[in-house]
C-alpha cells in the first residue's frame, strides 16, 4: 500500500437550522506518493470539506483519514496549504511571511533567510521580498502564499481553489509555474478548483465529485504524460478529456458512457 | 447600459477635474488659515461690540496667556492635568488591554465579563465622579479612577472587538505552518487587533482628558479645570478663555500624536 493520503469512509454532517446537511457521505479516496490530483465539483460537494480534513483542519463525524499510514488528528507542517484569499499576514512582508513557518520549525536565522530566498526565487518574487502584500496584486500575493507553503518543504500539498480569484491569464501562468516546480520536486498535491479546464490540464487523476449528499461521482484518468505542454492543452486528446471531465460535472443526471465513447 | 455607463462617467471627471483645477486650485492650508483669520476678526469685533456679555477679545486673551505662561501658571496647571490623564490612562489600558483579549479569546471570559462591560459603558465616567468622590475622598485617587473608567471602557472593547474580528484564514493559515495557540495568539491575534486598539485608545484618550477637566472642575487643587473654577469666582474672564483654548490645544497635539502613531503602526492595512 503506497498511498500518501488515504481517506476512509469521511462522513461529515452540519446542522442546519431545520435540517441536516451532509457534506460528505461515506468517501473514500486513496491518493498515491507525488501524484498530481484535482478535485471538481459542483458547490456544496464537499471537496473543500474533503480537502480541509487532509489539513486538519476539520474532523470527520465517521471514518478515517491517514496520511502516512498514521491518522490525522490536526494540522502540521509536513502538509502545506494554499488557501484561496491567500490568507497573507498583512503585517509582515514577503520575506516575514515566508519566514514564519521556518521560524515555527525553529530554524536558526541565517537558515531561515537561506531557504526563506530559495522559495522567494522560486516563484519568482526576489524583487518584491521586502514588499508588503498589500502592493501586490493577486497572483502575485498567490505566489507568496506559495513559496511560503514550499519553504518549510512539505510532502504534501493541500490547494484550496487556489487560482480561483485571479484572471485568466495570470491562472495560466501560475498553472505552469506549479507544474513546473512540481516536476522539479515532486510532492504529493491534492488541488481543489471549480475550472474544468484547470483540472485536467494539472492532474494525473481528476476527482469529480455530486453534491447532496456529497460523494465522489466519478474518477477520471488523465493519460496525457508530463510536462504538460501548451501543444498538449489544444490538443485533441485535451478536449475529448475535458468533455468528459466537463459531462460529469454539469449532467450528473445523465448516462456518463455517452461522452466517454 | 445606464447603470454600467454612469460609474464610466464620475471616473472620468473625477479624473479630469484636477487636471483643469491645478491652476486655481487652493492649497487645504491657505484655506484654514484664512478661516482662522475671519474667526479672529468675528471673535474681536463681537467683543469689542460686547455682543456676548463680557466675553473678553483676542487681545485680553493673548496677553493674559503671556502673563500664564511668564510665571509659569499655565505649564503648572496644564502638567497637574496631563500627569492624571497620563495615569488613569495608562493603569486603564494596562488592564483593559489583557481583559479585552480574554473576552475575545475565551467565550467563558467573555460570558462572565460582557454583562458588566456592557452596562458601565453605557455610564458617562463623569457620572461616576459624585460617587468616586464619596468613596474616594477629594484627593487625586477618584480623579485619576474616573479617567481610568474612561480609558478602560473604551480600550476593553476594542481589545475584544479586535480579537473577534481576526481572519479565520489567517489563523488556519498560522496553524498548518505548525503554530500552537499561544503562537497563534502572540502573532496572529495581536497584530490583527492592533489597528482596533488604537482606534480604542484614541476614543478613550479624547474621554479622559474630557473627564479630567470636569473633575477638576468639580473640586480640586490643581489643573486646568480648577484654574478655569477659580478664574470663575473671581470673574476673571480672560484666565478662563485661556483655560478653555489650553484644553482645546492639549486636546488636539494628543489625538494626532495618537493618530500618528496609528499611521505607523497600522501602514500595512490594506484599506485605508
Amino acid at each position: 500500500m503506497n498511498s500518501k493520503i488515504s481517506f476512509q469512509n469521511v462522513t461529515k454532517t452540519f446542522d442546519l437550522k431545520d435540517s441536516v446537511f451532509t457534506a460528505l457521505d461515506d468517501v473514500s479516496l486513496e491518493i498515491e506518493d507525488q501524484e498530481f490530483v484535482t478535485v471538481v465539483g459542483p458547490s456544496g460537494c464537499g471537496k473543500s470539506t474533503l480537502m480541509g480534513m487532509a489539513a486538519g483542519l476539520v474532523t470527520p463525524d465517521g471514518g478515517q483519514v491517514e496520511v502516512d499510514g498514521a491518522p490525522v488528528t490536526g494540522p502540521g507542517p509536513e502538509r502545506g496549504v494554499i488557501f484561496q484569499q491567500y490568507a497573507l499576514f498583512p503585517w509582515l512582508t514577503v520575506r516575514g511571511n515566508v519566514e514564519f513557518g521556518l521560524k515555527l520549525a525553529g530554524l536558526s536565522a541565517e537558515e531561515r533567510r537561506k531557504r526563506a530566498e530559495q522559495a522567494i526565487d522560486l516563484v519568482g518574487l526576489t524583487d518584491f521580498a521586502d514588499a508588503l502584500p498589500k502592493t501586490l496584486s493577486g497572483g502575485m500575493k498567490q505566489r507568496c502564499a506559495i513559496a511560503r507553503a514550499y519553504a518549510v518543504d512539505p510532502e504534501v500539498l493541500l490547494m484550496d481553489e487556489p487560482f480561483g480569484a485571479l484572471d485568466a491569464l495570470t491562472r495560466v501562468q501560475l498553472q505552469d509555474q506549479l507544474l513546473d516546480t512540481w516536476t522539479q520536486q515532486k510532492r504529493t498535491v491534492m488541488f481543489i478548483t471549480h475550472d474544468v479546464d484547470e483540472a485536467v490540464y494539472l492532474a494525473r487523476r481528476v476527482i469529480v465529485m455530486a453534491a447532496r449528499p456529497g460523494r465522489i461521482f466519478r474518477i477520471i484518468d488523465v493519460d496525457l504524460p508530463y510536462p504538460r505542454t501548451e501543444e498538449m492543452r489544444l490538443s485533441p486528446e485535451f478536449a475529448q478529456l475535458r468533455n468528459e471531465v466537463w459531462h460529469a460535472v454539469y449532467h450528473q443526471d445523465e448516462p456518463q458512457d455517452a461522452v466517454a465513447a | 447600459m445606464a447603470v454600467i455607463t454612469a460609474p464610466e462617467n464620475e471616473k472620468a471627471t473625477a479624473k479630469s477635474a484636477p487636471v483643469r483645477g491645478r491652476k486655481r486650485r487652493v492649497r487645504p492650508i491657505v484655506l484654514n488659515l484664512i478661516a482662522l483669520a475671519i474667526g479672529m476678526v468675528i471673535w474681536n469685533v463681537g467683543a469689542a461690540l460686547a455682543m456676548i456679555g463680557d466675553l473678553p477679545g483676542p487681545g485680553d486673551v493673548a496677553s493674559r496667556t503671556g502673563e500664564m505662561i511668564g510665571d509659569g501658571q499655565l505649564f503648572e496647571n496644564a502638567w497637574a492635568s496631563l500627569q492624571r490623564v497620563f495615569l488613569g490612562f495608562l493603569i486603564g489600558n494596562a488592564v483593559a488591554i489583557p481583559i479585552g483579549f480574554l473576552m475575545g479569546w475565551y467565550p467563558v471570559a467573555r460570558g462572565l465579563l460582557e454583562p458588566y462591560i456592557q452596562f458601565f459603558r453605557t455610564i458617562p465616567p463623569l457620572a461616576i465622579i459624585p460617587l468616586a468622590i464619596v468613596l474616594m475622598g477629594i484627593g487625586e485617587t477618584p480623579k485619576v479612577f474616573v479617567i481610568f473608567i474612561a480609558a478602560f471602557m473604551a480600550t476593553v472593547v476594542a481589545a475584544f472587538q479586535g480579537v473577534t474580528n481576526v481572519d479565520r484564514t489567517l489563523v488556519n493559515a498560522a496553524r498548518v505552518l505548525g503554530a500552537s495557540d499561544g503562537v497563534i495568539f502572540l502573532k496572529v491575534v495581536m497584530p490583527a487587533s492592533v489597528p482596533f486598539l488604537l482606534v480604542g485608545m484614541r476614543i478613550g484618550l479624547g474621554s479622559a482628558w474630557a473627564t479630567v477637566v470636569a473633575a477638576e472642575i468639580m473640586g480640586a487643587e490643581s489643573g486646568v479645570g480648577q484654574s478655569m473654577m477659580q478664574a470663575q469666582t473671581y470673574y476673571d474672564m480672560p484666565t478662563i478663555v485661556v483655560g478653555v483654548i489650553t484644553i482645546g490645544v492639549i486636546g488636539l497635539v494628543m489625538d494626532r500624536l495618537l493618530l500618528l502613531a496609528e499611521r505607523r503602526l497600522t501602514g500595512w492595512q490594506e484599506t485605508r
